[in-house]
């Protein structure tokens, strides 16, 4: 007997039991079950939610795999930093090396682990007690997690938080496809509000930097929006294709736009990922950015204000710092947690991207908002789908009124 | 019961628990989100709102039959206010630090809308004792979800209860917190107070279904 139909009549035994949920979980991400549908009509698409999960998670396969080289990299050019002899980025060099990969590796693959074996923990004890099948909505959401939070977070704080995501985020309203907030999104929420100080800083992007603070090997490593929002701005040597391509520091998958581009673009082309809240998140961060740009150029504000950083940063190089654009590709398009109707999501990505330059700017305390203004956003989606609907209700009943009139018009005469 | 009749046991009993003002009415949560940040602060003010109730509900039930309907809020507001400001004086004069951190909240204590709500629902319309053990049964559910929100909130917010470092120190880096442990700063904010009172419901309703409202 081959071992699928082995799994087929181990599920036939469990059926009606407390474990089912859990085994069929675990026998449907093997194999196809044997009962597919033969008969009557049925839309027969090769999407399922599996599949369009396994699609986003391919995406970032790539981001992650960066964020590992770019964890040693950082590390390494931050010692050497320390020992007074900075590197110049030599990809093939002093990139692409296995010893990069290997650091890299070994913090950021207990991260994953962490993420995936609390999560699904989680969501299998739901099922069980629940008794429904399990659901497959943790599958991007582990992958997220590792990928939007400083390489040295502590595994018990993110054990911590993607219990408190998944349960507070997630279960409550209901499982997959009930939530209000992005369930990643409210993971690092959760850290950046519980655990500040490993969430912000100088410290905690650059692997090793908080155990060897105070020591005579102290390194550090600051983002362009910290060396910003501090007015430090002419402080750090990072180029433009530093930024673009994320040899920079910052939250293990945020820094390659490059890289998220090409995720990006390989979501908008299998129809995984809605182009329209992309491309209007992109426009509002833009639009934003020009609004600040304005402000300096009018010299409204001063060089000693202390928004001006920030302020008079370049409007379109808000596009390739901080985690602006993991935030519009990723997070912003989670299909449950978005505006549904097509017009909605012109404004939904609009304003998100407006708001997450906004809040970058005049947060005091921490120089980045895109996770706040897209939770924001998450917020507000169902209410734009609502007045989308309604308007397009209205302008309906209006054509039909004056159809209706036309044609009792055509009959009078 | 040997003193109480089992309905008067059930005035005091039932806000305790299947009838509890927060938890299932969903009154004072202003308050319950608030003060909460520190057990000492969370005990005074079940403490100070157990008076208020237990002594406003009384003197209302006394008054209750020549107190003119069309004014009743406002001779019910005298009463509270009284009150508070007899609470407020005696925590000035002998708890001043704790009078500072409670600070406008005392005060509030008169917009308290589980005090107005048992003056409105109960001692306009029953005698003094049944008032009375009414007060003390609401005020008392109240306080004892104040006490287990600020229990949890400042056990995991500053890692301390009543000011005792039970965790140890974080700064020398003893108990747990030199093995990495650190206090959880969400749990000092109110939005963390307001979902640790949702996860108590949560805890409450899937303990007793009968308590969960049919949509």
């Amino acid at each position: 007997m081959s071992f699928k139909n082995k799994l087929h009549e181990i599920k036939e035994q469990l059926k009606g039991k407390k474990v089912a949920p859990a085994f069929n979980a675990l026998h449907t991400f093997l194999y196809t079950p044997n009962e597919t549908t033969h008969s009557g009509g049925h839309v027969r698409v090769a999407d399922d939610l599996k599949r369009t999960m396994n699609t986003v998670i391919t995406a970032l396969i790539p981001v992650l795999l960066f964020g590992m080289f770019n964890a040693g990299y950082q590390h390494y050019s931050a010692i050497d930093a320390a020992n007074g002899t900075p590197r110049t980025l030599d990809i093939l060099g002093n990139f692409l090396t296995f010893d990069n990969f290997w650091m890299g590796a070994l913090t950021i693959l207990p991260l994953v682990v962490v993420s995936y074996g609390v999560g699904l923990a989680v969501e299998f004890v739901f099922a069980v007690i629940k008794g429904h099948e399990v659901e497959e909505g943790y599958l991007v959401t582990g992958m997220l997690v590792p990928l939007i939070v400083p390489v040295d977070t502590p595994l018990w704080m993110l054990a911590v938080a993607v219990i408190f995501g998944v349960v507070i985020g997630k279960e409550v309203f209901g499982g997959t496809g009930m939530n209000i907030l992005n369930p990643a999104l409210t993971i690092r929420a959760f850290l950046f509000f519980a655990y500040p100080t490993w969430m912000s800083g100088d410290k905690v992007w650059v692997h090793q930097a908080v155990e060897r603070a105070g020591t005579p090997d102290a390194i550090s490593g600051e983002t362009i929006l910290g060396y910003l929002a501090q007015g430090r701005g002419a402080e750090y040597s990072y180029s433009i294709s530093d930024m673009f391509f994320g040899f920079i520091p910052g939250s293990v998958g945020e820094t390659s736009t490059f890289l998220i581009l090409l995720g990006g673009l390989f979501l908008v082309f299998t129809k995984i990922a809605s182009w329209r809240i992309m491309l209007s998140a992109v426009l509002g961060a833009l639009s934003m950015g020009l609004i600040f740009n304005g402000v300096v150029d009018a010299g409204w504000i001063t060089e000693s204000s202390k928004f001006y950083g920030l302020m008079s940063f370049a409007f379109w190089q808000h596009l390739i710092v901080g985690g602006l654009a993991f935030g519009i590709v990723y997070m912003a398009t989670d299909p449950v947690t978005g505006s549904q109707t097509n017009k909605g999501k012109w404004y939904y990505g609009f304003f998100i991207g407006f708001i997450s330059v906004l809040i970058r700017v005049f947060n005091p305390a921490y120089p980045e908002g895109v996770f706040l203004a897209i939770l924001l956003m998450n917020v507000f989606a169902p209410t734009i789908d609502h007045y989308v609907v309604q308007g397009n209700i209205k302008k309906r009943l209006k054509r039909a009124k004056n159809s209706v009139a036309k044609t009792l018009n055509v009959e009078t005469v | 019961m040997g003193i109480l009749s089992k309905k008067d046991a059930a005035l005091i009993l039932d806000p305790l628990a299947d009838n509890n003002p927060i938890t299932i009415q969903v009154l004072g949560i202003c308050s319950a989100l608030a003060i909460t940040a520190e057990l000492e602060a969370s005990i005074v003010m079940a403490v100070s709102v157990l008076f208020v109730m237990g002594m406003g509900n009384v003197v209302i039930s006394l008054m209750r039959n020549i107190i003119p309907s069309k004014i009743r809020i406002i001779v019910q507001l005298v009463v509270v206010a009284t009150l508070v400001i007899v609470v407020d004086q005696v925590l000035k004069a002998f708890a001043y630090e704790l009078s500072k951190t409670l600070s406008v909240f005392v005060g509030l204590i008169i917009t308290n809308c589980i005090i107005m709500g048992r003056f409105e629902a109960f001692a306009l319309a029953n005698g003094p004792k049944r008032s009375f053990l009414d007060g003390i049964g609401n005020a008392a559910g109240y306080g004892f979800i104040l006490v287990v929100i600020g229990f949890f909130r400042e056990l995991l917010g500053s890692g301390t209860l009543l000011g005792i470092k039970v965790l140890g120190d974080p700064i020398e880096k003893t108990g747990l917190y030199a093995i990495g442990y650190e206090n959880n700063g969400f749990m000092l904010l109110s939005p963390m107070a307001l979902i640790v009172v949702g996860l108590i419901i949560w805890v409450q309703r899937s303990r007793n279904p009968a308590l969960i409202e049919e949509n």
